[in-house]
């Protein structure tokens, strides 16, 4: 068995064990890094000097590979979020959850390519040119965080940290076949993650299995004074708590996520996921959960609103890009933000600006507000009756690449099944369970209630203790 | 026609707490440029605020103090416009949630009485930067260093009717604030700033007419003369048959007017929305008491105890305690034995006529309250004169000196020595006999002068009453 083909967990037991070394690990990624870079474009930055050996007993996972989403901060490292506008920034301070993986003895390879300020489903916004998935190099990866869920899914990185404000953690898993958690709003610091949408914006793992998720949360997790919203983790190890136990698991199937619309190879692969989890116990039952159309254009609204403020400092006076040959500051920020940003962030600035203006505020912002409390109370409802819910993650296949880009609308609709998440504050994950006629794979989502990522994580531990789909690995000429 | 002036005030204080308002960043005057900044206060991508716990609890207790009700569930919004000093692009305030709401400030009216100015509310802010340019190079820099900074907006309704309406209210509330300790209200130092607006209508009219809003007042002069000015300036426009036009106006204190800044039309949509960063505040009723608790005595209560414990005069009282420090340093003096009475003249006297000589503020006086009550003792005791004491006070006010040790150093002690003052008082009926003679024709003057003779005689060091008994004595012998 190669390394690659390790989850982290074990990779990181081999490590403590003395097995392998530190050196020849380093090696092993580098060399599939190589290999795999010039084919999915899944980085954007490369560590140029490997970090002293990691000290093995900080956590289960010092000393194993990673990297971070290139929205993340790390020290001295260029942090681009994929935009123009950031080419030459070097964050003077890392994020909180890179403090924390550092200190756990991670082992960070680079900086991953994305979404332009982590906007798009298909990570081909990125001003760095599109990731492309290792399933088939045609086709996106997904977003917003393609750049990880492609890294991890072509055995260059054991596991990476991404970010989800619509579906950018799950969605990208889903389309590469690995496992992606975002946990509860609040659970990860963010400070140190370039802000899109900061009601929504929530840190996470993606990685090669359940464990591994649990693995990398119990490190990242926590209260940060730094983040007033952040909060404090319920007691206990996520890794310790995964038993695989689901017997008299309540688990709802929303019946309007598997309507028209929903892939016909998806939805077989959902409901078989469904039955792999009523055959080890789990009661598992149709249910309702309303308003779920209403929450794209909601999830639009708000985080377009909060994005034209948050990228609203990107504007060369400060740090970042700055245009040439200004007359005045008028000038300034209009060259500077109209090279610096691409067309879909400028799109979603636009609409935000919009939905926030005098006249327009209490039609949009305010509404979609009020849709957001109601997915959130029909979340409650629902989660009075069922443990978990399980849905679909995509409707369809990731696309073509550029097939998206002409038709955002069609885009923005591929977030259905996951944005109503973020408006709720839930923890979710996407787990691989299945592929369709051509081979992609196809992903499955559990969401718990708010805190409840640990019995999410223990069902879909339990899930990939029956089946091997997180264990496949895209064939492609990724192998060196 | 008579016209009536309508005046609101939004008045900008600057909070004195150690630490900005969303990071732990020095609020310290001064500074070189950019070096009282972090990401956080620097607008930095990821950076996120953090509450600075003392802001609110400042704002409260102000709240509080100013009889207003406190908002138990508030937040912040963000205010968003495009400047350089500005670095986030957004300004975190309050608009739809401001932490108090509801309050009043009683001023006294110069006819005797008082009058309630309506507080409509009370909203926290962070203050921006500053942007320096040098003509030389015609460049200009941003400083960040006051980005941050916390900020208290308090608004009221337009209650005023004169601008001395407007100064009293001003005095009153910056009084209120340095009493509760939590601001220095340095109006030089930019703590403390307010903006007018302005509109006039006929006598009797119930209807407010267009207002403007005057920015740039940085002093309580300026606040007057603007006040004068843009009343004028509005009367003599409607009486041309002309339209005020609603906008904000700049004072320029140089030119004595005000300049159209920007029109209602031209104004900016600021796309205030709640700040995602900030979790909404919760205030129990316990945390209120706790800060209800920690209000001290402020100036209205203490100038009644003044009255009734201490019986001073209500102008006395009024005049002590309209600046904490100097009430502060009257009940020092007194609680080291001062008479109330001689100790309130001393300030009301001596003492502000030496800080506003030296252009000083009460607090930062080094004269020590121990000094002032050891002068009015050796008054008292009839050790020094009034005048000498006079003369020591201005001595040590500065360089705070010890007043016994110059007292004597100086030679000032009063002659008490009987036998001193009766041998001078001999020596001045001899060399003075023409003023003898006019006393006793009946010339009163004439005893004023032999006084004033008989004191220089004794280089002044002689208790004058010493020196009356000993003359009187003196001019009765035949």
């Amino acid at each position: 068995m190669e390394l690659y083909e390790l989850t982290a967990l074990e990779l990181g037991a081999c490590l403590r064990r003395g097995e392998v070394s530190q050196e020849e690990v380093c090696a092993a990624a580098r060399a599939r890094i190589a290999a795999a870079q010039p084919e999915n474009n899944a980085f954007l930055t490369l560590a140029e000097e490997i970090p002293p050996a990691p000290d093995l007993t900080a956590s289960p996972l010092a000393g194993v590979p990673m990297a971070y989403k290139d929205n993340l901060c790390t020290r001295g490292v260029r942090t681009t979020c994929a935009s123009k506008i950031l080419g030459n920034f070097v964050p003077p301070y890392d994020a909180g959850a890179v403090e924390r993986l550092s200190a756990a003895g991670a082992v960070p390879m680079g900086k991953l390519n994305m979404d332009e300020f982590a906007m798009g489903s298909t990570s081909e916004t990125s001003f760095y040119g599109p990731v492309k998935n290792p399933w088939d190099l045609t086709r996106a990866p997904g977003g917003s965080s393609g750049g990880a869920a492609a890294a991890v899914a072509a055995g260059e990185i054991w596991y990476a940290i991404g970010s989800d404000t619509g579906g950018s953690i799950r969605q990208p898993a889903a389309c590469c076949g690995v496992t992606g958690m975002k946990p509860t709003y609040g659970a990860v610091s963010r400070y140190g993650l370039i802000a899109y949408a900061s009601s929504l914006d929530q840190i996470g793992p993606i990685a090669r299995s359940a464990a591994d998720c649990a693995a990398v949360l119990d490190v990242i997790r926590g209260r940060d004074r730094r983040d007033g919203t952040s909060l404090e983790a319920p007691a206990g190890s996520l890794l310790a708590g995964l038993t695989g136990d689901v017997r008299g698991l309540r688990i709802g199937l929303p019946a309007g996520c598997f309507g028209d619309g929903l892939d016909p190879a998806s939805r077989r692969a959902v409901q078989g996921a469904a039955e792999v989890l009523r055959a080890r116990g789990a009661r598992v039952e149709a249910c309702e959960l309303p308003l779920a159309d209403y929450a794209v254009p909601a999830y639009y609204i708000i985080a377009c609103a909060e994005a034209s403020s948050n990228l609203s400092r990107f504007d060369g006076v400060k740090y970042g890009r700055r245009a040439e040959h200004c007359r005045d500051l008028g000038e300034l920020y209009c060259k500077t933000r109209t090279e610096g940003f691409g067309a879909e962030v400028k799109r979603r600035i636009l609409l935000g600006t919009f939905v926030l203006s005098a006249g327009y505020y209490d039609a949009y912002y305010k509404k979609a507000l009020q849709v957001k409390a109601l997915i959130k109370d029909a979340f409650d409802r629902a989660f009075r009756q069922f443990d978990l819910l399980l849905t679909p993650v995509t409707p369809a296949a990731p696309p073509r690449l550029g097939e998206s880009l002409g038709d955002p609308l069609r885009m923005y609709l591929s977030d259905v099944y996951t944005v109503p998440v973020n408006l709720a504050g839930l923890p979710a994950l996407s787990m691989p369970c299945g592929f369709d006629g051509q081979g992609l794979p196809i992903g499955a989502q559990l969401i718990g209630p708010a805190l409840g990522d640990a019995a999410v994580l223990n069902a879909a531990h339990a899930f990939q203790l029956e089946t091997g789909y997180h264990k496949k690995r895209p064939k492609g000429g990724t192998a060196p | 026609m008579t016209w009536e002036t309508v005046i609101g005030l939004e008045t900008h204080v600057e909070l004195a707490t150690k630490t900005k308002i969303f990071c732990g960043c020095t609020t310290e005057f001064g500074g070189a440029p950019n070096t009282h900044c972090c990401p956080v206060c620097t607008g930095m991508p990821g950076a996120l605020p953090v509450l600075n716990e003392r802001v609110l609890e400042f704002a409260v207790k102000t709240g509080l103090a100013l009889h207003g009700t406190v908002t138990r569930r508030c937040k912040f919004d963000r205010k968003n416009y495009f400047y350089p000093d500005l670095p986030k692009a957004y300004q975190i305030s309050q608009l739809y949630l401001p932490i108090v709401r509801d309050g009043a400030l009683e001023i006294p009216l110069a006819g005797g009485g008082t009058k309630a100015i309506r507080i409509r509310e009370l909203h926290m802010e962070e203050d921006a930067g500053k942007l320096v340019h040098d003509p030389w190079i015609d460049q200009t820099r941003c400083d960040y260093n006051r980005c941050g900074v916390p900020l208290i907006e308090i608004v009221t309704e337009p209650d005023f009717r004169t601008a001395e309406e407007v100064i009293a209210y001003l005095e009153k509330l910056k009084s209120t604030l340095q009493y509760l300790g939590v601001s220095d209200c340095k109006m030089q130092e930019g703590s403390l700033r307010c903006d007018v607006n302005l509109s006039v209508r006929p006598a009797g009219s119930a209807e407010l007419g267009a207002r403007t809003e005057m920015k740039n007042l940085n002093s309580f002069k300026a606040v007057s003369r603007a006040i004068a000015y843009e009343a004028r300036r509005q009367i003599e426009l409607i009486e041309e048959g002309k339209r005020v036009v609603q906008e904000t106006r700049r004072w320029d204190e140089n030119k004595d007017a005000t300049f159209s800044m920007r029109s209602k039309e031209n104004a900016q949509d600021y796309r205030y929305f709640p700040d995602p960063d900030l979790p909404p505040l919760e205030l129990s009723e316990a945390y209120l008491e706790r800060l209800r608790e920690q209000i001290p005595e402020m100036a209205d209560e203490k100038a009644a105890r003044y009255q009734a414990r201490l019986g001073l005069p209500a102008y006395d009282a009024q005049m002590l305690t309209g600046q904490k420090a100097l009430a502060g340093f009257f009940e020092a003096a007194v609680a080291l034995g001062a008479p109330p009475k001689q100790a309130a003249n001393w300030i009301m006297g001596e003492v502000l006529r030496r800080l506003s000589a030296d252009g000083l503020e009460a607090k930062d006086m080094t004269l020590t309250p121990g000094a002032l009550a050891r002068l009015i003792a050796l008054v008292q005791e009839g050790r020094i004169n009034r005048n000498t004491a006079v003369r020591v006070f201005d001595a040590i006010f500065a360089d705070g000196g010890d007043v016994d040790a110059y007292v004597a150093a100086h030679g000032l002690e009063q002659v008490s020595d009987a036998g001193l003052v009766e041998a001078a008082v001999e020596r001045v009926l001899a060399a003075n006999p023409k003023s003898v003679a006019d006393y006793r024709a009946g010339k009163e003057k004439a005893f004023g002068f032999l006084v004033g003779q008989a004191m220089r005689e004794l280089k002044g060091q002689a208790a004058p009453q010493a020196v009356h008994r000993a003359l009187g004595a003196a001019l009765k012998q035949p």
